[in-house]
């Protein structure tokens, strides 16, 4: 990618890869929402940002004028070839009705309270396996010691790969992730490797069918028949693609408030009863997830002259800050009784893991500040953020305090 | 009093059920449903319209 010209003003040339939009992207809406609450760009061969909850709302809810072939924002305007990965069918993120409510309704089961209820053992099991990893260290990595191995972690069970494969598959999900943005060519390339040990993952599983969701996505029956292998894969892929990094952004982040917030990582040790609104509060106040929808046919919308194919960056996060719906919305106030955040998005694409990224979530903060009730920032000018889409700390030092 | 859920507006957010667990449950899909007619009390009433407040759907209604 060649070096791109830094953003002068967002309302017209916005860019949610700009180093101003990645460190702190929230004065930047506020702004918006003052000035220009459906912001413009000519980048990525155009599109829109509503920065308001009300815009976001309207254009999630809206599937007829906003089509979610594609969910990840390209260098240009999308073509036939640019869906998330190289799968058979269409998973549910990238459907559009009537197709969408087939797909959405064959993983829903999976992704229920009742089955991802029963996984919290696993996760908290999981979560002190890594905190004893880190056991003795004065300074610990949030992000890179934490954080980030527990979707793995826990969708690796999910899937019944086996615990050996760890590291093969730590190595799959990094080129999921960053396959996300390559061309349809390039991903085929790259997506080699993971196809031929998912597939042998498949064989497995049909010679000896268990208790997982590899099982269960082999053994939906649908309209008298089994899925074809192809669909499975690229449900098996949608899982990688949306709930690693996802929930991984949004642990960091909640460990980064606590770690700079000493008020407020007093008051959930000191009051556990808290923690389900302070989960919620969390999820507000750092939505980790922005999403793309593209214009179906040439409109004015929210007082846009909208074209068709150009995209809308969807800022689920940028909505979640509107004081037209939020009191205080600027204020993490971690027990917020009202609390109607969309961090999951909005209508029929809300996140089908929903209750999946809860649970990690609370359970990772819990087990973490059980272990280590008082800690602070090591190097507050270290900590990145991630750019792109999903928005969350990678590099987290965190010192541990008596 | 009565609480209902709007079966078209819910998309299984998940948020009626993890507050008010005594007057909404999930079904197969994760989607909220009212625990038997929906009849509420006094204390269920509070709990629901909690839940009603915090719904990104908007789609529990009480009629009163």
């Amino acid at each position: 990618m060649t070096d791109k010209l830094p953003v002068q003003d967002f309302a017209t040339d916005w860019d949610h890869t700009d180093p101003q939009w990645v460190s702190d992207p929230y004065p930047i809406w506020d702004d918006l929402r003052e000035r220009c609450p459906v912001a413009h760009t000519e980048r990525f061969g155009g599109g829109w940002f509503p920065a308001t909850h009300e815009g976001v709302s309207t254009v999630a809810r809206d599937t007829q004028n906003f089509s979610s072939r594609t969910v990840v924002l390209g260098n240009g305007r999308p073509t036939e070839d640019d869906l998330p990965a190289p799968i058979g069918m269409a998973p549910p993120i990238t459907s559009d009705p009537p197709f969408h409510a087939i797909a959405r309704r064959l993983i829903l089961p999976a992704f229920a309270p009742g089955p991802i209820n029963a996984l919290e053992p696993m996760i908290r099991d999981l979560c002190n396996e890594l905190l004893d990893q880190m056991a003795g260290q004065d300074v610990v990595n949030g992000g890179m010691q934490y954080a980030q191995y527990i979707s793995p972690g826990v969708i690796r069970q999910m899937l019944g790969f086996p615990p050996e494969d760890i590291d093969q598959f730590l190595e799959f999900v990094r080129i999921v992730l960053e396959g996300v943005d390559h061309t349809l060519e390039e991903r085929i390339e790259e997506f080699m490797p993971v196809e031929a040990y998912f597939t042998k993952q498949i064989e497995d599983h049909l010679e000896n069918p268990r208790d997982d969701l590899t099982s269960y996505l082999l053994d939906i029956d649908f309209e008298g028949a089994k899925l074809p292998h192809e669909w499975v894969f690229g449900m098996m892929v949608l899982v990688l693609v949306a709930g690693i990094d996802t929930t991984w952004s949004a642990i960091g982040a909640s460990l980064w408030h606590l770690a700079s917030h000493p008020e407020d990582l007093e008051r959930l040790v000191n009051e556990p009863e808290l923690m389900n609104v302070a989960v919620e509060e969390f999820l507000r106040f750092y939505a980790p997830v922005t999403m793309a929808r593209l214009v179906k046919q040439d409109m004015d919308y929210l007082g846009c002259p909208m074209k068709e194919d150009d995209w809308i960056l969807l800022g689920f996060p940028a909505a979640n800050r509107d004081p037209a719906v939020f009191k205080d919305a600027d204020k993490f106030i971690i027990d917020r009784a009202e609390n109607r955040h969309v961090a999951f998005g909005l209508g029929i694409h809300r996140c089908a893991g929903s209750n999946l990224a809860r649970l990690e979530l609370r359970v990772a903060i819990e087990e973490f500040i059980k272990r280590y009730p008082k800690f602070e920032l090591a190097d507050p000018s270290s900590v990145t953020w991630a750019a792109g889409q999903v928005r969350g700390p990678r590099n987290l030092p965190i010192r541990i305090l008596k | 009093m009565k609480v209902s859920i709007d079966p078209e507006l819910c998309q299984g957010q998940g948020r009626c059920f993890s507050i008010a667990p005594t007057v909404f449950e999930f079904d197969d899909l994760g989607n909220g449903v009212v625990i038997g007619d929906g009849t509420l009390n006094e204390q269920t009433l509070e709990l629901a319209r909690l839940a009603q407040a915090n719904c990104p759907e908007h789609a529990i209604f009480i009629e009163e």
